[in-house]
């Protein structure tokens, strides 16, 4: 395309024009910037010399004090406490290991402290102070205050540190705080400004790390003059920080201790749940660590101590373990079948000790068998031949959906770490998992709550309160933030015929209080207290060929890791239920003998609230719970307060 | 004049183009990159490695590619202008899609050797490609609605997904680099009025739009406007940021307070010392007449530029080095203002000084463009 001269010319013109233009705008621009500079570099230079040089202006965070945590009664579980501890800053300190050879003539200080200190400091930048010692006596902490002046860049502190003054009691349930990690940070998506203190502490596990926001309050910020050496010369103004917000659990201290001194040094785990609210009023896991170690910085020894424990005490194990429910789960199959209409409440199965599935044979756990038995006898006795025929009637998918019902298999909203979904096994899910049918025999095993069933002992706790009162029950471990009710969940009809609850509760009295029952040694003589509940026995193997031709093998004989579980369900008083609880006893042999009178023992502190009259047991047992009590380490009833727990 | 006009012949060819290169732009940029090499050196605190060695490594061989652009002749290059667009375009697709995700904005390209930033070559090729289309564009149509609308879509698209990233300064650079281009190819005033009402307009609506459902900017942007209008509103933040780079600027004075004596940076009381707030610490130790003579220099960049284009016939060659010396005008500018506290922080880079590896290597191969279209200028 040729363009004609004229038209070449004129645009070229039109370029230079608006060239000229631009060029002129840009220099009124640069005139502008030039201005401003002059302006700013000559005319007010004075007032910017005086901010940069005399009195330059730092702006401090000022942390906020944490959130405390109490119980339903108003007693402290996390609380702040005076810190005293000295800082260095290598700036001021000129001589940084000469200044802490000087210090530690004053204070008790390690080599490795000193050491620790000293590569600390080398790492950051001069102007920032490191901690040197922590949690000093107020006697160390003032004689250093005293000697400052000769101690270039020492300063002594007074902070807050989170304390726990029930210790190992509610470990698991409100967790512990620790320094803030690279960890933490990188899946923090816009970091609080708290986060560049040094050592600054947030939540860890539990509700300090699930309420974490709540309970972490605002920073507060203060200005502060310092000179060219960056030393502070006084305090301009300060904004305060938000405190963190009260935090008030459902649980209640004094049955939470007696849980956890209960369950002893046993690998187990316990829930009490008010039936009514969905109230969590303890739930313990045990053996439990003294969260107070971590927030001082645990040691590494005390630390592989705990996790090469074979009890595994950093695991939560009422809501992280997930075990198979074994007889407990009977009164989720009886329901089942009710709802479906394969058995009748009255109707009787023979249980002659085993039922034959093709070439193989379900044994019941009494040899001989049980004869007839009615849904009463079979919960009262635990048949298992009886939950077989069930199980195989009504099929696996029906037993999953009640199961789901009543709570089982389902992930419950808790402030706690890690809360296990549980698994409620369907034919689909199988398929999925095992890419295998479902077989009738999956089904006769699911029927005692083993095989793939697996449950928390917050579940059956769940599951426990809303068979007792026929509603979806939800739990609640938080009451108030900041003294605003936590609404207490709604809890629906389950949608179960009254008649089939009534006929299932009737079963589980007829274990603690008809004579031969499985719970027979566990009643409840006072009448306002009566308990009824359920035991079970899980296996955690399969029992070999060799085994079973040998005959059984008495779990006494077998190594402490391949024992049977124990748990327990219970609620009371059986009319007029309150309270529902489930003990699980990890390898502990018996449903019974083992996790029964630690579920009944629980259930009658929770009824009577605090130590039941000896009256509520059987003259026999009396002498027996005497002693036991006296042995278990117990805070004194009267000492509630947030004062350090004097044990009894 | 196109080069479709003139004989060719009177274009100097091989080791001869030395001669022809415009050399007091050489030493112009040359002299900018040294004082950003002695900043780096002095915000490290003294340490060459850190940021000043690499950066001069940089410099040395965005200076060789600089040449190699320059004497590859013009014409070439304006048969690559559409393809330098596509591949820019392509190559902000694929940040959109799987880019590096980095300070909090996903910009980077990982090619193994350099994190490459496909908005910042976008800088060059959307001045390129509207150079190349004024060209051809017969000039009496330039301001039809329709020949407008062209270029105007051309500049939007890839505007468009620089704001996803979302990076506010690379877009606003993009957009005026298309606009100084079209304003420069004689499209008529009553456009560029039309769409300036428009964007007071949508300024408007946006800070309107705060807090509603259908908020048109991230929470963070706002609270830069915020901080710019009154810094005391966030002391914590990039409030403090822009008060304590104000301090460094204003307490340098008139001469300064001497080389590596820069309190401000010392003492780290300055953010990104190395990078966007680069000009604080060289306003901070040589005070007003260092930082007004870094500013010349940059005027004098700009002067040369126009000049260069003025004098050149060839219609594509004085466009696109009037866009590129826009471009190269925006980037000092932007920073400046930023800086001083006229403009909101949008995270520009001061061109040749602040240390980064992208935009130095793409604002040299801009001025290997600037340099072929200045020796193979019609005589």
């Amino acid at each position: 395309m040729r363009r004609s001269p004229k038209d070449t010319q004129e645009s070229a013109r039109r370029i230079t024009r608006r060239a000229l233009i631009l060029g002129t705008a840009q220099a009124a621009f640069v005139a502008v910037l030039g201005v401003r500079m002059h302006h700013m570099q000559v005319d007010e230079a004075e007032d910017f010399r005086l901010l940069a040089e005399e009195n330059r202006i730092n702006i401090r965070l000022i942390p906020p004090a944490r959130g405390l945590i109490h119980d339903r009664n108003g007693a402290l579980l996390a609380g702040n406490e005076q810190n005293y501890r000295v800082v260095i800053t290598r700036e001021d300190a000129g001589d940084v290991e000469d200044v802490l050879h000087r210090l530690a003539r004053l204070i008790p200080l390690s080599a490795e402290d000193i050491d620790r200190t000293l590569k600390e400091s080398q790492r950051r930048s001069a102007f920032v102070p490191i901690t040197v010692a922590e949690r000093l006596d107020w006697e160390d902490f003032s004689r250093v205050a005293v000697n400052a002046p000769a101690l270039p860049g020492v300063t002594p502190e007074v902070g807050l540190s989170r304390h726990y003054p029930l210790g190992p009691d509610f470990a698991h349930i409100v967790g512990y705080v620790g320094p803030v990690s690279d960890y933490d940070l990188s899946k923090m998506e816009n970091p609080d400004p708290l986060m560049q203190i040094p050592k600054f502490q947030i939540g860890k596990i539990g509700v300090e790390a699930k309420l974490e926001d709540q309970l972490r309050g605002k920073a507060g910020t203060k200005r502060i003059e310092v000179n060219a050496l960056g030393r502070v010369m006084r305090e301009i103004d300060r904004v305060e920080g938000q405190a963190g917000a009260r935090v008030q659990l459902t649980c209640d201290m004094h049955l939470q201790n007696y849980v956890q001194a209960r369950l002893g040094e046993e690998s187990a785990a316990a829930v009490a749940i008010d039936v009514d609210s969905g109230d969590i009023l303890a739930i313990a896991s045990s053996p439990s660590f003294d969260p107070n170690s971590f927030v001082r910085g645990i040691s590494t020894a005390e630390y592989s101590a705990l996790m090469s424990h074979d009890h595994r005490p950093m695991a939560n194990k009422s809501v992280q373990g997930t075990y198979p429910p074994g007889s407990t789960f009977k009164m989720v199959v009886a329901l089942a079948a009710l709802r479906a209409g394969v058995v009748r409440p009255e109707e009787t199965i023979y249980c002659p000790g085993y039922t034959e599935l093709g070439n193989r044979r379900f044994h019941c756990w009494k040899r001989g068998g049980h004869g007839s038995v009615g849904m009463t006898e079979s919960l009262q006795h635990s048949c298992d031949v009886y939950y077989y025929e069930l199980a195989k009637r009504v099929g696996i998918d029906a037993i999953a959906e009640m199961g789901r019902m009543l709570g089982l298999g389902v992930r419950h909203d808790l402030p706690m770490s890690a809360v296990a979904e549980g698994l409620m096994p369907t034919k689909a899910w199988k398929m999925e998992r095992h890419g295998a049918d479902w077989l009738v025999g999956d089904s006769l095993n699911a029927g005692i709550g083993q095989g793939y069933v697996l449950a928390s002992p917050l579940q059956l706790a769940l599951m426990t309160a809303r068979i007792s009162t026929g509603r979806a029950v939800q739990p609640r471990l938080v009451r108030s933030i900041e003294g605003v009710e936590v609404p207490v969940l709604p809890a629906d009809p389950l949608g179960i015929d009254e008649a089939h609850l009534r006929a299932v509760r009737r079963g589980m009295h007829a274990v603690v209080n008809t004579r031969g029952g499985t719970g027979y040694g566990i009643r409840v003589v006072d009448d306002r207290m009566t308990m009824a509940g359920k035991s079970g026995t899980s296996q955690v193997r399969n029992i070999t060929a060799a085994e079973r031709a040998a005959g059984v093998v008495s779990n006494d004989q077998l190594p402490w890791n391949r024992r049977d579980h124990a748990l327990f369900v219970c609620f009371g008083p059986s009319e007029a239920p309150r309270v529902a609880v489930s003990v699980v006893v990890e390898h502990g042999s018996a449903g019974s003998s083992v996790a029964g009178p630690i579920a009944r023992d629980i259930l009658l502190q929770a009824l009577s609230g605090g130590l039941p009259a000896l009256t509520a047991y059987p003259e026999s047992q009396r002498q027996k719970i005497e002693e036991q009590r006296r042995s278990l380490p117990l805070i004194a009833p009267d000492d509630s307060g947030p004062s350090t727990p004097t044990r009894a | 004049m196109s080069y479709l006009e003139y004989n060719v012949k009177t274009v100097p060819a091989g080791l001869r183009k030395v001669f022809y290169i415009n050399w007091p732009l050489v030493i112009l940029l040359t002299a900018v990159a040294s004082a950003g090499f002695l900043m780096l050196y002095s915000v490290a605190g003294g340490n060459l490695d850190r940021w000043a060695e690499p950066q001069m490594k940089r410099f040395a061989v965005g200076l060789v590619l600089m040449f190699i652009v320059g004497f590859v002749p013009i014409w070439f290059w304006r048969n690559m202008a559409a393809l330098a667009y596509l591949v820019s375009l392509v190559l902000l697709l694929i940040v959109e899609f799987f880019g590096h995700v980095g300070m909090g904005a996903q910009r980077w390209i990982n090619l193994g050797f350099i994190m490459l930033q496909p908005s910042e070559l976008m800088k060059i090729s959307i001045v390129m490609l509207l150079a190349a289309y004024y060209d051809w564009l017969d000039v009496k149509r330039s301001s039809r609605p329709l020949w407008v609308a062209i270029p105007a879509l051309l500049i939007l698209l890839p505007v468009g997904l620089v704001l996803t990233q979302p990076d506010l300064g690379t877009a606003i650079q993009v957009s005026l680099g298309g606009a100084i281009v079209m304003f420069a190819a004689g499209v008529s005033w009553i456009y560029f009025a039309v769409v300036i009402v428009a964007v007071v307009g949508l300024v408007a609506v946006v800070m309107m739009s705060r807090g509603t459902p259908w908020q048109l900017l991230h929470d963070y942007q706002f609270l830069r406007i915020d901080t710019f209008l009154d810094p005391s509103t966030d002391p914590l933040g990039a409030g403090y940021h822009i008060s304590q780079a104000k301090i460094a600027l204003g307490s340098g004075g008139w001469a300064g307070k001497g080389f590596m004596q820069g309190t401000q940076s010392r003492l780290n009381f300055l953010p990104e010392k190395h990078t966007d707030f680069i000009f604080t610490t060289l306003a901070e130790e040589f005070g007003f007449v260092g930082a007004f003579s870094l500013l010349l220099l940059y005027a004098l960049i700009i002067a040369f530029c126009l000049i260069s284009a003025v004098n050149n016939k060839d219609r594509f060659s004085s466009l696109l080095t009037i866009g590129i010396a826009g471009t190269f005008f925006l980037f000092f500018a932007v920073n400046m203002s930023m800086v001083m506290g006229l403009a909101p922080v949008v995270g520009v880079p001061l061109p040749l000084v602040s240390y980064g590896g992208s935009a130095m290597m793409v604002l040299l191969v801009a001025f290997g463009l600037v340099q072929s279209a200045h020796i193979h200028r019609p005589r």
